[in-house]
């Protein structure tokens, strides 16, 4: 599988996913899936000019992602796809029907109605729900903000 | 005559903080420098967080990694605000710099500092005798 990673982080591209997992897992393109950032060339200029040249960064909307999916998955380098938002991967995991195994949740940082889970995951009532739909659709959902850190499974964040 | 410029350090963790006090170890007070971090913020309360600081001044925000939150934040936030430059890559040559020449514009203040930080980088060779 050419996608090394599903991540689900609020601050969308930035040090941890570019250098942090892109470092270590050798990624050679990144996918943002966020419907503003899809229809805001600046916004994508803007997250074009923050990555080394090296590492190509597409934008989709949910809809069109899981179209090109199939071709990002067949893609012989290696990539990570990412969602700012529970929502939004729950979105893409329902409209790819069983073709994403595994989600990772890097970071959800704290807003009003959210409550700590992890440092860097807080979660309100309605996003953990939205993470048990993404198990009911058939991934393994985990928290782990960096390549070294724990991976702390869904069940964890639940209580 | 306008006042000074602003200077924000716009970086991970404590890495700001860190550099505004070397500043002000070297240079003492007065250097106008102010620190934020970008410990646990999402986007939204990046924006927040720098929003504050900068309150409608004109100011460079210096930025350490390029592809980063805080340089994503802070280019956005200057998209809506001429009186404010990015500059990444922050290294404590370029702050000390920035100290003593903050009564120019944001753009030419940017591109100094740029030029300080640049110089400032090197390979530091033993004496060869």
């Amino acid at each position: 599988m050419s996608v090394e990673l599903f991540r689900i982080d609020d601050r969308l591209i930035h040090g941890q996913v570019v250098v942090g997992w892109g470092q270590a897992l050798g990624v050679q393109f990144i996918v943002l899936v966020d419907d503003d950032v899809r229809a805001s060339d600046w916004e994508q200029e803007l997250y074009r000019m923050g990555v080394p040249p090296e590492v190509q960064v597409a934008f989709a909307g949910v809809d069109e992602a899981a179209g090109l999916l199939p071709g990002w998955l067949a893609d012989e380098r290696r990539g990570i796809v990412l969602t700012g938002d529970v929502e939004t991967m729950r979105r893409l995991v329902a409209a790819t029907g069983g073709t994403i195994h595994h989600v990772n949740i890097g970071g959800v940082h704290y807003r009003e109605g959210r409550r700590e889970r992890l440092r860097y995951v807080y979660l309100s009532d309605q996003e953990t729900a939205g993470l048990a739909a993404i198990v009911a659709l058939g991934a393994e959902v985990h928290a782990q903000d960096v390549p070294t850190g724990t991976r702390v499974p869904l069940e964890d964040l639940e209580t | 005559m306008s006042e000074p410029l602003l200077g924000v350090v716009f970086a991970h963790a404590d890495v700001a903080a860190a550099f505004v006090s070397a500043v002000r170890g070297i240079a003492g007070d007065g250097h106008g420098l102010v620190a934020v971090s970008n410990e646990g913020c999402d986007r939204v309360a990046l924006a927040a967080r720098l929003d504050a600081v900068l309150a409608g001044r004109s100011a460079v925000v210096f930025a350490d990694l390029p592809g980063g939150s805080c340089a994503f934040s802070a280019a956005a936030y200057a998209r809506g605000h001429p009186a404010v430059r990015v500059v990444t890559g922050v290294n404590l040559a370029m702050l000390l710099d920035f100290a003593f020449h903050r009564d120019t514009t944001p753009e030419a203040a940017a591109e100094r500092a740029v030029r300080t930080g640049r110089q400032s980088v090197a390979t530091a060779l033993p004496p060869s005798s």
